[in-house]
């Protein structure tokens, strides 16, 4: 009896060694493709990896991301990447999941192709920066009496690169009203140059999952997963006049925007509409003022729809795309940056559009 | 049945009889999963063929010059299965570093063949059926062939398919299965020309 156990595990280890050793050899001379170097989006990233790995594998060893859902089986067609150097022809288990264009575009599926050789790979650049951070609250400010301001410092990782007017995804844990972590989407309200704590303006929704804890669950200290940076969302290289709107919470990638262009000196003309119910709903005041008075040539124009009696409101009124449509004349060399609910930025693009502004030089940002 | 007729009538019978997926329903996930193209399917089937014929070969004098004598028999799943993975995976290395066009034609099947589970079924059905080391080597083969000629004909349909209305419901995986039935259907009236246990 136990002569025949220590045999069956002796034998069992035996086998098993010596696949092992047959594998380790034929992986170091048969399976050596040397060192490679794996360059992504023109150099902004470099790989050094050992060759012979699929490239998917390759690239998640280098901490770049690709979504993939199988696994690297080459059944669900996701991990797909443009090679413009470095790989071999298209293999046939690509093939089903590529179409012409694709093919003609060098785009390849990375969980089968091998790198064997240097690469140049190009990749959305958004993947390229998107990480998980965990983060600690150290502010959780009113702004109105439905929004707040949340204040996040990153701690692991410590650093985070982004571009003024992008969004993150903050995790909400599980709690009474969700049984699963859910996940939702918050423009960063500060600026890129303060790379250790980020920003975000959040709104109360009523039985909103992730606004619900935000308001009232979340305290200063506790601990917050985030990802991103995500969302091309983000000024433009042109000097065109700017035409910004927001309403409510889409204040947040504006302001960024707008300090960003302070900082950078940015010389752009813009106006700058904002839209809320009443004045209790109006908020970052004092901040705007400033920017009217720091910025090149900057105006901020908010607007009530429903003013109380007791605002002794004197500014603007009514509806922001009838604001907007008083303010402006002609707009077909002017820029649009818009962040707010579905149904503004409709309404708004209809407004642009009948003043002469091309449809690509509207950009928006819809949060539902 | 004896000598050479017995090799034959295991060969045929593998193929078309007692076909490794169409009736014992074994190698499902790549058979739905690379048949959408004729061209890629038939690389499968050749990597199928190759390796079912080498493993079950091999499986087979690890089993009775091995494991018999050691009375290991128990552990006869983990080292197959293992042996399949250690030998496909070699196999693979070494077509890809003498041959690109090869192995873009049938190494970068292997892979996706290791864990099949009708390679490992054909190791452990000749062991039921006692088989000798010539009969399992015309067991493989045969179940190899008769793999790749199902997924060939899958292939085949499905590409034509490309351009018909399916119901909503039914595309992909579904509509796959049906035919699948429909085919094993089809082979079934094989079944009786010839016999193997």
């Amino acid at each position: 009896m136990f002569l025949g156990l220590v045999v069956s595990v002796g034998a069992m280890c035996g086998i098993s060694t010596v696949l092992a050793l047959i594998m380790v050899a034929a992986e170091s001379t048969i399976g050596n493709y040397g060192d490679v170097k794996v360059s992504i989006n023109d150099g902004e990233k470099e790989i050094d990896a050992r060759g012979g790995k699929p490239l998917l594998t390759t690239l998640k060893e280098g901490k770049v991301f690709i979504p993939s859902a199988c696994g690297g089986r080459g059944s669900c067609g996701l991990c797909k990447c443009k090679v413009k150097s470095g790989a071999g022809e298209v293999l046939p288990t690509e093939l089903p999941w590529l179409s012409d264009e694709e093919r003609k575009d060098h785009v390849r599926l990375s969980c089968q192709l091998k790198v064997k050789a240097d690469m140049d790979v190009e990749i959305e650049p958004e993947l390229l920066y998107v990480r998980e951070f965990r983060t600690t609250v150290v502010g959780l400010d009113d702004l109105t009496h439905d929004i707040k301001q949340l204040t996040l410092k990153l701690e692991e990782p410590d650093t985070i690169d982004y571009k003024a007017g992008q969004f993150v995804q903050i995790e909400t844990p599980e709690y009474e009203l969700t049984d699963e972590p859910v996940y939702r989407a918050y423009s960063m309200s500060s600026v890129p140059s303060n790379k250790h704590e980020i920003e975000m303006e959040v709104r109360l929704v009523p039985d909103g999952i992730c606004t619900t804890y935000v308001h009232n669950h979340l305290k200063v200290g506790d601990t917050m997963t985030v990802n991103g940076p995500y969302g091309d969302f983000k000024l433009s290289n042109t000097d065109k006049d700017m035409i910004c709107i927001a309403g409510g919470s889409g204040m947040a990638p504006l302001k960024s925007i707008l300090y960003n262009m302070r900082e950078k000196d940015i010389k752009r003309k813009a106006t700058y509409f904002f839209g809320a119910k009443s004045k209790r709903d109006l908020f970052l005041l004092d901040e705007m003022k400033q920017l009217e008075k720091d910025l090149h040539d900057f105006r901020f124009i908010p607007a009530l729809s429903e003013p109380q009696d007791d605002d002794h409101w004197e500014g603007e009124t009514g509806l922001i795309t009838e604001v907007v449509d008083r303010h402006t004349d002609d707009l077909s060399n002017s820029e649009a940056y818009l962040c707010g609910s579905p149904l503004m930025i409709d309404a708004c693009i209809v407004v642009l559009k009948d003043h002469g502004m091309p449809e690509e030089n509207i950009f928006y940002d819809k949060f539902a | 049945m004896e000598g050479m007729t017995g090799l034959i009538a295991i060969f045929f019978s593998a193929i078309f009889t007692n076909n490794i997926l169409l009736t014992n329903y074994l190698g499902m996930c790549s058979f739905l999963g690379v048949s959408k193209e004729v061209k890629t399917s038939m690389g499968l089937g050749a990597a199928v063929i190759f390796v079912m014929t080498t493993t079950s070969v091999l499986n087979w004098l690890v089993y009775y010059h091995i494991l018999v004598p050691l009375n290991l028999e128990n552990f006869r799943f983990i080292v197959f299965i293992i042996v399949i993975a250690a030998f496909v995976q070699i196999v693979e290395m070494i077509i890809e570093r003498v041959s690109e066009p090869l192995y873009n034609a049938l190494g970068i099947f292997l892979p996706l063949i290791t864990v099949n589970c009708a390679i490992l079924g054909v190791s452990l059905f000749m062991l039921i059926r006692e088989y000798t080391f010539a009969e399992s080597f015309f067991y493989g083969i045969g179940s190899g062939i008769g793999w790749f000629l199902a997924i060939l004909a899958m292939a085949g349909i499905r590409q034509n398919m490309k351009r018909s209305k399916i119901p909503k419901g039914l595309e992909g995986a579904g509509i796959t299965l049906i035919i699948a039935g429909i085919m094993a259907l089809a082979f079934m009236g094989f079944s009786g020309v010839l016999n193997i246990q």
